[in-house]
């Protein structure tokens, strides 16, 4: 085999993987009810693709090839330890037949396994660990570098999890159209959280932004957009995503310091994102005109199409911005959206109006970096430079993103 | 598949009229809907005794094997198809009885 073919071979791989591997995982789950055998056996398949695409050429059909070579291995897998034992092993996980029709949505079995991992009775981190690895197909020392933990406190995280749903019998299945809005709410939050870890990385020798972890997530939104077309949220979550990923190179300096909205190249935002985004939250503008409520991702994405659509920062509709902050305190009354919304307000009435909002939020957000931030901000606006200092130098102790201290320094170092 | 869900207390006061009343009308329904398979309300923990036989002689502790706030105020034992059962029926037990209550599957 040429160069090239094996070239082929290795693009037709890393595209396999990326396609098929929730397929893979989702299928022989619901075949042999246990994620652990499917997980396993995924992964064999796929190294056996490495060794024998580039010798013997793409199959015709390489999801259906990868499924069936995966089959093959858990077989294997179960007689070996059926003769070990001598007892048959019992498959455990509950498997719903129910068509998935009330859902309104395609039979995929991808959804199943989606809702497996990020299943209520899961702590969060290990929800996120789970969808990484079972749905996204990311290694455990990818996904353990992603959140800064050891391969090994990584792995057993994973196993633990996947050892509760075997025991606890945490069902496999897509949840009932009642409890279906909560649930999916549960998946959106493990996705926006692999995004903002992506978004804004903690910890001092991390890269400001990680990429990888971003084109995860939006990955993964876009779906179970594709399984839930219905619903709004998730279109929301998307738009939302994208229209933050779009100023993604814009948004730290080639020094590495974090750029402020205000700041930014808005010449260097990506406007495919920025397009996408903008057709995603008039497609839910649509439907809000039609009298469905928006939740809190939709107007979130609309709040970041309010920014996107200004091509000069004095162009921004700040007015809209409050309105829509103003609808997301009535969802959700959390000092965190109080916060930002302060900080359309000091836009639109002024800093010394903003201020006043701000520091009511005290007791609630004083171990919150952004919120020390914000106040240094709007402190430096009215010229009193010694409590913007003091400010700025909570904020820095605080912080944990590397970009976003450098910015909070300069600032600080040129108060006067 | 059973599962055993505990109702955790940290007073030493019993259940309500109210409370016992809403328990009565929840075990009723774990009856008629299949689910029930035993249940029981247990005081505070400091009647407890402990005994250990592993060695040459049977030792006898006074009081309970763990000194906590929380204990053990009671328990059900369900039958569940699978844990989403499991945590609804939990969800209205907790809401009857007034308590918190953890869910664990038998082996």
């Amino acid at each position: 085999m040429s160069a090239v073919d094996v070239q082929a071979a290795i693009t037709a791989i890393t595209q396999a993987h990326r396609e098929e591997w929730a397929r893979v995982v989702a299928a022989l789950t619901k075949r042999f009810g246990d994620l652990d055998i499917a997980e396993e056996a995924a992964a064999e398949a796929f190294a056996i693709a490495v060794e024998r695409w580039p010798a013997d050429g793409l199959p015709p059909n390489p999801g259906a090839w990868l499924t069936t070579a995966a089959t093959r291995k858990a077989i294997d897998r179960i007689r070996r330890e059926n003769k070990r034992d001598d007892k048959q092993r019992e498959a455990r996980l509950v498997y719903d037949d129910d068509p998935l029709e009330p859902v309104g949505a395609v039979d995929d079995e991808r959804l199943r396994l989606i809702f497996t991992c990020c299943h209520p009775a899961l702590a969060m981190e290990a929800r996120v660990a789970l969808t990484l690895r079972m749905v996204g197909g990311l290694t455990v020392p990818e996904i353990a570098r992603a959140f800064l933990v050891s391969e090994t406190a990584m792995g057993q995280r994973i196993t633990r999890a996947k050892a509760k749903i075997k025991a606890a019998r945490i069902p496999y299945r897509v949840p009932s159209a009642g409890d279906l809005p909560a649930r999916v709410s549960g998946v959106l939050a493990v996705l926006f959280l692999v995004f903002n870890e992506g978004y804004l990385s903690t910890g001092p020798d991390t890269d400001p932004v990680r990429h990888d972890l971003t084109a995860e997530a939006i990955r993964l939104a876009r779906l179970i957009r594709a399984l839930l077309p219905a619903d709004g949220e998730v279109v929301g979550l998307l738009a939302l995503m994208l229209l933050i990923e779009a100023r993604r190179t814009a948004r730290v300096s080639a020094s590495g310091e974090l750029v402020t909205l205000d700041e930014q190249d808005r010449g260097a935002w990506d406007t495919a994102l920025v397009a996408e985004g903008h057709r995603l939250v008039r497609e839910r503008l649509v439907a809000a005109a039609a009298g469905v409520a928006p939740g809190r991702y939709q107007i979130l994405a609309a709040i970041n199409a309010v920014h996107t659509c200004a091509h000069d920062v004095r162009d921004t509709d700040w007015s809209q911005v409050v309105a829509l902050y103003d609808q997301l305190v009535r969802l959700d009354p959390s000092p965190v959206i109080a916060l930002n919304r302060a900080i359309a307000v000091a836009e639109l009435d002024g800093p010394e109006v903003a201020l006043a909002t701000v520091d009511r939020l005290e007791g609630a957000l004083s171990g919150y970096h952004a919120y020390h931030a914000t106040r240094a901000d709007l402190l430096r606006r009215l010229g009193r430079s010694q409590l913007s200092r003091a400010a700025y130098d909570r904020a820095i102790e605080l912080a944990g993103n590397t970009a976003e201290t450098a910015y909070l320094t300069r600032r600080r170092d040129q108060l006067g | 598949m059973q599962y055993l869900m505990s109702v955790i207390h940290d007073r030493s006061d019993l259940a309500t009229s109210d409370e016992e009343a809403a328990i009565d009308v929840f075990n009723d329904r774990l009856r008629a809907e299949g689910h029930w398979v035993f249940a029981g309300g247990l005081g505070v923990p400091d009647p407890a005794t402990v005994i250990d036989n592993r060695g040459a002689q049977a030792v006898v502790t006074d009081g309970p094997f763990l000194e906590s706030k929380e204990y053990l105020a009671g328990f059900w034992i369900i039958e569940a198809p699978d844990l989403d059962v499991a945590l609804k029926l939990a969800t209205e037990g907790s809401r009857a009885c007034n308590r918190k209550i953890e869910v664990r599957p038998f082996l």
